[in-house]
């Protein structure tokens, strides 16, 4: 499973910093961002940072992970809400399998998302973990 | 005579430890070391960068916490300095996912500087030099690794994972502010590792006195002197730690009681996060520390040198502490994996692919 290296430079802002998308025509936002608005069609939308916190709504683990994601499995998917209600699939990190319930309060954090191979690129991106309670 | 250096400060601070731990006493059970290794060395246990940690997430993190405590405007930081043995590419810098990852970029310098365990004390000093010239308002340095050991070496009992960053800026922003700085270097065969080498090497007989205690030991008493101060003018003391003991030990040559030292001590439960050590050390002092206190850091690298660093708290720092989470924090959030994960998550246990 190899990502496009420029699709993935074009998208960084999202991928390291949970930059979405707001629609200036009905305000809704979307995540990762759209050129064109999924809620009412218009074409005008602007970049958008988007709170780091959130709670699990929904998750799913994969043990029968495509190839390269051996070193990380399981693989744990999460459906995230974030605090101003936007809703992320991301994949959760720092927790176990019999760790991890909906409800749980966790936060965006930068990670290895997946590499090319042992000499191609890395890829760093958002993954959600247990909040810090601090 | 006004040094440069009291022109700046730390602005911000943060930490990161990752939460995975290895006992002492798992690598004693699966290299068949003396029971009595882990407090020959002075060392529980250490933290372990899980499967999707390298140096670059980890020191993504606690630069990001160094900069919830700043408060600054990311775009107004001109310089990242990541210190690192252990960067994830051989040739492309870490400095500039970091810088882009906190939203620094793209005027700013940024580069991933080596040198051993002090490679982002290095960066510290350079930020010190830019900040106080007037060049930028705001640098930052970032010490992170993921430290490598030879399975089965002495090492292994603490090479660890873990960060820590500082954000320099005008001493009228400071939690703490720069009073001088001292460095000493020399050319030393204590520690290497060769380009396509996955673990590093020590030279016997070069890795304590004539490497970390004559380094240390001689930045400190050069930065006593230009500055006029003695182990008494300081509520704290903070040294590379390589293991438990030999921080305890070189205060007590220079002449710290422990209580100086204990505080900023982290690597008995963390283990030697290499570029982080001393750092985290400081962190940890920031975290407690109180307007008016003077503390004394000096980090180390082999190769080798030490840099001396002497800080005075700000009354600011009360307001910064509660806006990141602490070292403690991090300490305290563990979970404890056997040799088998551990191998597993840093990569010891190699596989193919076809
Ligand atoms: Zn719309």
């Amino acid at each position: 499973m190899k990502l496009s290296i420029p699709r993935f430079w074009r998208e960084r802002a999202s991928h390291y910093r949970l930059v979405g998308s707001r629609c200036k025509s009905c305000g809704k936002i979307s995540y990762p961002p759209k050129p064109v608005c999924p809620y009412c069609g218009h074409r005008e939308t602007e970049e958008v940072e988007l709170p780091r916190r959130g709670r699990v709504l929904s998750y799913t683990v994969i043990y029968t992970v495509p190839d390269g994601f051996r070193k990380y499995a399981p693989l744990i998917l999460g459906l995230v809400e974030l605090e101003n209600g936007v809703r992320v699939v991301a994949p959760l990190t720092d927790v176990m399998p019999h760790e991890v319930r909906t409800g749980m309060k966790v936060e965006a954090v930068l990670r290895r998302v997946q590499e090319d191979g042992e000499h191609g690129v890395i890829y760093y991106g958002v993954k959600f973990r247990p909040s810090m309670e601090y | 005579m006004t040094r440069p250096e009291s022109k700046t400060g730390i602005v911000g601070w943060g930490a990161y430890v990752p939460r995975y731990r290895l006992k002492a006493e798992e690598v004693v059970r699966v290299w068949g070391f003396e029971k009595s290794m882990p407090q020959n060395l002075f060392i529980i246990e250490k933290a372990v960068g899980g499967p999707d940690e390298d140096a670059l997430t980890i020191g993504w993190e606690a630069a990001r916490n160094a900069l919830m405590r700043a408060q600054v405007d990311p775009a107004e930081i001109k310089a990242v300095f990541f210190g690192t043995e252990s960067k994830p590419y051989a040739v492309k810098p870490s400095a500039t996912v970091i810088a882009e990852a906190l939203g620094i970029t793209p005027v700013t310098m940024a580069s991933d500087l080596e040198f051993a365990c002090r490679a982002g004390s290095e960066g510290l000093r350079a930020s010190i030099g830019l900040v106080s010239s007037g060049m930028m308002k705001y640098a930052m340095a970032i010490g992170s690794d993921t430290a490598q050991a030879n399975p089965g070496d002495v090492l292994e009992f603490t090479a660890s994972s873990g960060a820590a960053a500082f954000i320099v800026g005008p001493r009228e922003e400071s939690v703490a502010y720069f009073e001088g700085s001292y460095t000493y270097v020399t050319d030393t065969p204590d520690f290497w590792r060769r380009g396509l080498s996955p673990y590093p090497l020590h030279g016997e007989g070069f890795t304590g006195e004539p490497a970390y205690f004559h380094h240390i030991i001689s930045a400190v008493k050069g930065l006593f002197e230009e500055l006029g101060l003695g182990p008494e003018d300081f509520d704290y003391a903070v040294f590379h730690q390589p293991n438990g003991k030999f921080p305890l030990r070189v205060g007590k040559k220079l002449g710290f009681p422990k209580e100086k030292v204990m505080p900023g001590l982290v690597t008995p439960w963390i283990g030697n996060t290499y570029n982080g050590s001393a750092f985290i050390g400081l962190a940890k002092v920031l975290d407690q520390a109180r307007p008016g206190q003077r503390i004394l850091v000096a980090p180390f690298g082999s190769g080798a040198g030490s840099d001396a660093y002497s800080l005075v708290v700000t009354d600011k720092i009360e307001e910064k502490k509660p806006l990141a989470p602490t070292v403690e924090d991090y300490i305290r959030r563990k979970i404890y994996i056997d040799y088998s994960l551990y191998s597993r998550f840093r990569g010891i246990i190699r596989r193919i692919t076809a």
